[in-house]
């Protein structure tokens, strides 16, 4: 465009187009000064408290240290003052990546047939699905996380049917174990993968099997190497959009985890509750962020650099 | 993109090569007498109690080997559902589909050696040309030396091997055509079955590749099976047509047969323009019936089955058949008055008033540079051949 030379422009069109960016500007104030105010502000001002002291009773002093992030990865001895490499934090990270690693394969495990299910049934039936999808999302996350704890607790419902089936004759423990976060992280975030893989499916072109079927490939076949593929962006959108408030969890570990298993999310809280160390706190949801972050950064490029390969 | 008509017949001949040697030129005499598909009494019902739709209603079809075979009718004839039955994607209500002899009507569509093309194409968007082509072959589970030779002369015959490492979003309509016809054809199907195909390319394109998919039939000796709403496409390419309607086949025939001897009023009426008279047959001589027509007049039309003195018949005369002259002031003539004639390039066509007020269309061929032979409003006689007008048997 730019080596296009241009016209002189009456000065009615060069007034007009002056008013369309001014209108243009001014729908898109509202949404700015919200995410400034309420995203980039927070962000700027943990990552300027991961860098401060802490005091006593929570808050902060105004005294540079990157102390809190030397914490994370050292442990001080209490006699020598010297820096001992610790793996306690990492774990605590490393826990909850795998975590929340298999709670997203299991979402896309139950998932993706959910959706298939969904978007292949006639239009009437398909809206009812997709509200019966939401249903548990008019109600508290609180409260349906302490429902799944009464279902799955030693003495609940769960354990007294497979007892009462004869299935098991001691109950098994599943409340405050990883299976039962596992069980919370899925049930709370299931339906932010199956609806954006719904949309996928829906929009899917099934002239495509057909054609797939005809050239003789059978069911399986198709699945991988038709339908798998072009749903992609789909199945993409929604591990993510559970990969990551799963990694962040607080809720879930805090309640089915009964504590004892400490996760990201529980750290964190941790440190601005009992344990009144902010910068640290800080520090670590900023590590958290970075973590998330770079393998957003990483996956975007694989995906880039895989369509020009493609071309 | 290279656009051409020429015949490759050393691909074409490789292509067929596990098929009987054939004249590639086609010769009707070498056609094949071995039926390739034979559909018996094949009924699909969609739906359930009050609310089912009969879309095909106890049809027969027998095409033949090496057959270019037309499924012709208006929309919702259940034209496209006889070729999805074939192909499995629907299942049967009744009825048996046969290929060369082997029952096919229950076998899911991998299972089928036969190939379609679809409408929209329906090519695999994520994949390459290439990749597109091979599918079925790799599917098939072929070499993959073979894959490449047999995906490079496919390509080659359609004039797409400059393209094939394309994508399909980055081909026209007309290039995502030739890669959805190498497609199919790259399994050497036995029966190839094309779901109107030409209906999203333009119409000077469409009049190419009827030429060019007549000619890529010809050269592979495949069984063609094709749909179409357009008579005119199906007039052009096709050995046989069947003309559907409601589900029923109306009537199966060369174009020649279907045009010029029409079997009822629907076939009359779909395929090309007609007039439709109301007659008597007042006595059958040597072959022809001499019927009384509107207003008198004398129409003579050849005898069919089902003629008889005094019966009333409806005749089918059609437009370019029929030539206007000055009334002589005869007995028996038919007359009428001309209205405004609709110019169409190479003919003009001349609605003609008859006395009973029913107006009968007229095609004078614009031979003269458009000079009219006649003005609005003279009274003018219809003049045509005693066969012209076809007794429709209803």
């Amino acid at each position: 465009m730019a080596d296009v030379v241009q016209p002189a422009l009456p000065e009615s069109t060069k007034r007009r187009e002056r008013a369309q960016r001014l209108l243009r500007a001014t729908l898109l104030m509202p949404s700015l000064l919200t995410i400034t105010a309420f995203l980039v502000a927070p962000l700027f001002i943990i990552l300027v408290y991961s860098f401060l002291t802490p005091g006593t009773y929570g808050g902060v002093i105004w005294e540079f240290t990157p102390n809190a992030y030397i914490q994370f990865l050292f442990e001080r001895d209490i006699f020598d003052d010297s820096l001992v490499f610790s793996t306690a934090y990492l774990g605590i990270y490393g826990r909850s990546f795998i975590q929340a690693v298999v709670s997203t394969s299991i979402c896309f495990l139950i998932g993706f047939p959910t959706a298939y299910f969904i978007a292949t049934r006639p239009v009437r039936q398909k809206n009812m699905w997709v509200l019966l999808v939401t249903v548990p999302y008019w109600v508290n996350l609180l409260i349906r996380t302490i429902a799944m704890l009464f279902l799955i607790r030693d003495e609940g419902p769960l354990n007294h049917t497979l007892i009462w089936l004869g299935a098991i004759s001691d109950p098994i423990h599943i409340a405050y174990t990883y299976y039962g976060v596992g069980i919370g992280l899925v049930y709370s975030y299931l339906p932010f993968m199956i609806l954006p893989i719904y949309a996928t499916i829906e929009r899917f072109d099934f002239r495509l099997v057909e054609a797939a079927r005809d050239l003789y490939a059978d069911r399986w076949t198709t699945m991988w190497r038709i339908i798998l593929p072009l749903c992609r962006p789909g199945i993409v959108a929604g591990s993510l959009l559970v990969f990551i408030p799963s990694l962040g969890s607080f809720i879930a570990p805090d309640l089915l985890g009964g504590g004892k298993n400490l996760m990201i999310g529980n750290l964190i809280a941790l440190q601005f509750q009992g344990s009144r160390n902010w910068p640290f706190g800080s520090a670590a949801a900023m590590i958290l962020m970075t973590v998330v972050l770079v393998t957003l950064v990483f996956y975007a490029r694989q995906q880039s650099r895989a369509k020009v390969r493609l071309h | 993109m290279k656009i051409s008509t020429a015949s490759h017949p050393t691909n074409a001949a490789n292509l067929s090569n596990d098929r009987r040697r054939r004249d590639s030129r086609g010769d009707i005499g070498a056609r094949g007498t071995e039926t390739a598909v034979a559909v018996e009494s094949v009924t699909k019902i969609y739906g359930e109690g009050a609310r089912a739709v009969r879309a095909l209603d106890a049809v027969d079809l027998l095409i033949k080997d090496n057959e270019f075979f037309t499924l012709l009718g208006p929309s919702g004839c259940g034209k496209t559902t006889m070729l999805r039955c074939i192909a499995g994607f629907e299942h049967l209500s009744a009825g048996r589909i046969l290929l060369f002899g082997d029952e096919i009507g229950h076998l899911p569509p991998d299972k089928r050696p036969v190939n379609t093309v679809f409408q929209q194409y329906a090519l695999f968007p994520h994949m390459t040309v290439r990749a597109n082509v091979s599918f079925g072959l790799r599917m098939l589970r072929r070499p993959s030396a073979e894959i490449t030779e047999v995906v490079d002369r496919v390509l080659a015959l359609v004039h797409m091997e400059q393209l094939a490492d394309r994508r399909p979003n980055q081909l026209s309509g007309g290039q995502q055509q030739r890669v959805a016809l190498a497609r199919a054809l790259a399994t050497q199907p036995k029966v190839l079955l094309l779901d109107e195909p030409l209906s999203a390319l333009d119409l000077k394109l469409r009049q190419q590749m009827r030429l060019e998919l007549k000619q890529l039939q010809v050269e592979t000796g495949i069984t063609f099976i094709f749909v179409t709403h357009d008579q005119e496409e199906a007039l052009t390419m096709s050995d046989r047509i069947a003309v559907m309607s409601e589900g029923h086949v109306q009537q199966i025939g060369t174009p020649e047969e279907i045009y010029e001897r029409p079997i009822n009023h629907f076939v009359a009426d779909f395929i090309g323009q007609t007039n439709f008279l109301e007659a008597e047959i007042e006595r059958i001589e040597g072959g022809f019936a001499i019927c009384r027509g509107p207003g008198g007049a004398r129409v003579v039309a050849k005898v069919t089955d089902g003629c008889d003195v005094g019966k009333r018949i409806d005749l089918s005369i059609r437009p370019e058949k029929i030539s206007l002259a000055p009334p002589s002031g005869e007995q028996g003539e038919l007359r009428g008055i001309v209205e405004r004639p609709i110019y169409l390039g190479t003919d003009t066509h001349f609605p003609v008033r008859l006395d009973d007020g029913m107006i009968m269309l007229v095609r004078v061929q614009n031979a003269h540079g458009g000079n009219q032979p006649v003005t609005v409003g003279s009274a003018v006689a219809l003049n045509f051949d005693a066969g012209a007008a076809w007794v429709l048997v209803d």
